[in-house]
């Protein structure tokens, strides 16, 4: 499915309608440039999966949690790299049963992770325009 | 005095502190290992605080000239940070702190950087405003006591730093990208590109997002040789947008709150141009200098002078955290 959005608030509400067909366990990949729109994409489906408060980068800290109606954990893999370095369970704090997760440049990884529901690729259309393309 | 542990992303700190305030030593050392990675990779950051956290425990109680003997609270950064690089602190902090039978203050981050304005010889003391901006946090505070703050507005997407960071990626820049986008900007125009500074964005939060996109598409148009020869302009232009959005939402939340006295604190407190910038702004404005303004030990102590020590053994079950519980 390919989605054309004109602004943060429409890519905000194309995260909200994918999150309605979200289970816990479920992990979503999104891919993206640099200001492609992906934590915009993120916190739409959060706060439709019920989290209320700021959705922000998680960049630094790797990943955050957050609590809706599900658990919902939003990762950022930029900065590891490759995996090889790094301490196996490193995602598992994140990746749970309970949880709905988000994965922002997932590539280093995504070879190795499960129950992958939907993979997402923003990419820029000129200003605030997006294009969305989702396979689920 | 105080022995106070800080490890919460890839600085290893340590600094011994009097309980009134007095820096007797504040040792930071800055891995650099993470240049090559182009940021802070956690399980890295982890394994070289593990080597170093002993070392620079021991040369900031040499510097102090004082031994263990001396100290009577341990202090240590408990989050929010990198989690495998807060547990070495705080598991080396538990340590010291239980093999002397001494009581342990577990400290909050960015409580750090606030308490860093109590610091002497020039103490400021509350109340103020306070705005915090490095590569994981950017927030504005209302400090009114010792022991805490109010967040007012803090970051909807990306922190001020990370901002920074990945525009100097963007531009071919090393990283950490704030002193090298610094340094390549003090050679360009800072008006040669209109980059949005979100001035018309309400409120007292912050965003970066767009400003991040509007390069992206600067440097498109121009092309790899375009982007090449207007580098300076490109890199002034981005920082002059990072530093008045900063300083508007300053002016904005002076003016809400009727507070009259700003300090600052975090990595991009130690940006030339926004320290000028801000230094204008308020009747009273403390800029600490730059080694308290990025991450270090010494700011910690600061905090647990006026935090609620746990005695031994208490604290041995201490965790850290990564995420903020205060909205910032």
């Amino acid at each position: 499915m390919v989605v054309a959005t004109r602004s943060a608030a429409d890519t905000e509400a194309a995260g909200a309608r994918l999150a309605a067909d979200l289970r816990p366990g479920d992990v979503v990949l999104v891919l993206g440039e640099m200001g492609a729109g992906k934590t915009t994409f993120v916190r739409g489906a959060a706060r439709a999966l019920g989290v209320e408060g700021p959705v922000t980068s998680p960049t630094f800290t790797l990943g955050r949690r957050y609590a809706g109606r599900v658990a919902v954990s939003h990762l950022d893999l930029h900065r590891l790299g490759d995996l090889a370095g790094e301490d196996p369970a490193l995602l598992d704090d994140y990746l749970t049963p309970d949880a709905v997760s988000f994965i922002e440049w997932p590539e280093v990884a995504e070879h190795e992770l499960d129950h992958v529901r939907a993979r997402v690729r923003l990419e820029h259309a000129g200003g605030d325009a997006r294009t969305i393309t989702i396979d689920a | 005095m105080i022995l106070a542990i800080e490890t919460s992303c890839d600085d290893t700190c340590a600094a011994v502190v009097t309980r009134g305030g007095h820096i007797r030593s504040n040792v930071i050392s800055s891995q650099g290992v993470h240049d090559r990675y182009g940021g802070v990779v956690p399980e890295v950051a982890s394994r070289h605080h593990l080597e170093l956290t002993t070392r620079v425990v021991d040369d900031a109680l040499a510097r102090a000239e004082a031994t263990l003997d001396d100290v009577d609270l341990v202090a240590v950064t408990a989050g929010p940070g990198l989690v495998g690089a807060l547990l070495v602190g705080v598991a080396t902090a538990k340590g010291i702190a239980a093999s002397r039978g001494l009581p342990l203050a577990a400290v909050d981050h960015l409580q750090g950087h606030v308490a860093a304005n109590f610091l002497e010889p020039e103490p400021f003391e509350p109340p103020f405003l306070c705005l915090v901006a490095s590569g994981g946090h950017t927030f504005l505070a209302r400090v009114e006591d010792h022991e805490g703050f109010t967040v007012l507005g803090s970051t909807l997407d990306d922190a001020a730093g990370e901002a920074i960071d990945k525009g100097a990626r963007l531009l071919g820049l090393p990283f950490p990208g704030g002193p090298h986008l610094e340094k390549l900007a003090a050679g360009g125009d800072p008006a040669a590109f209109a980059f949005p500074d979100a001035r018309r964005v309400g409120g007292l939060d912050f965003s970066f997002a767009g400003l991040k996109t509007a390069l992206l598409y600067a440097t498109r148009d121009l092309g790899e040789h375009g982007t090449h020869a207007r580098r300076a302009d490109l890199a002034a232009s981005y920082q002059h947008a990072v530093v008045e959005q900063l300083a508007r939402r300053v002016e904005r939340a002076l003016a809400e709150t009727g507070l009259e006295r700003l300090a600052i604190g975090g990595g991009v407190a130690a940006n030339g141009p926004l320290r000028e910038r801000l230094s204008g702004l308020a009747r009273e404005v403390k800029v600490p200098p730059r080694a308290l303004c990025t991450d270090n030990a010494a700011m910690i102590a600061s905090a647990a002078r006026y935090a609620e020590p746990v005695a031994f053994p208490g604290y041995l079950g201490l965790d850290a955290y990564a995420t903020s519980a205060r909205g910032a």
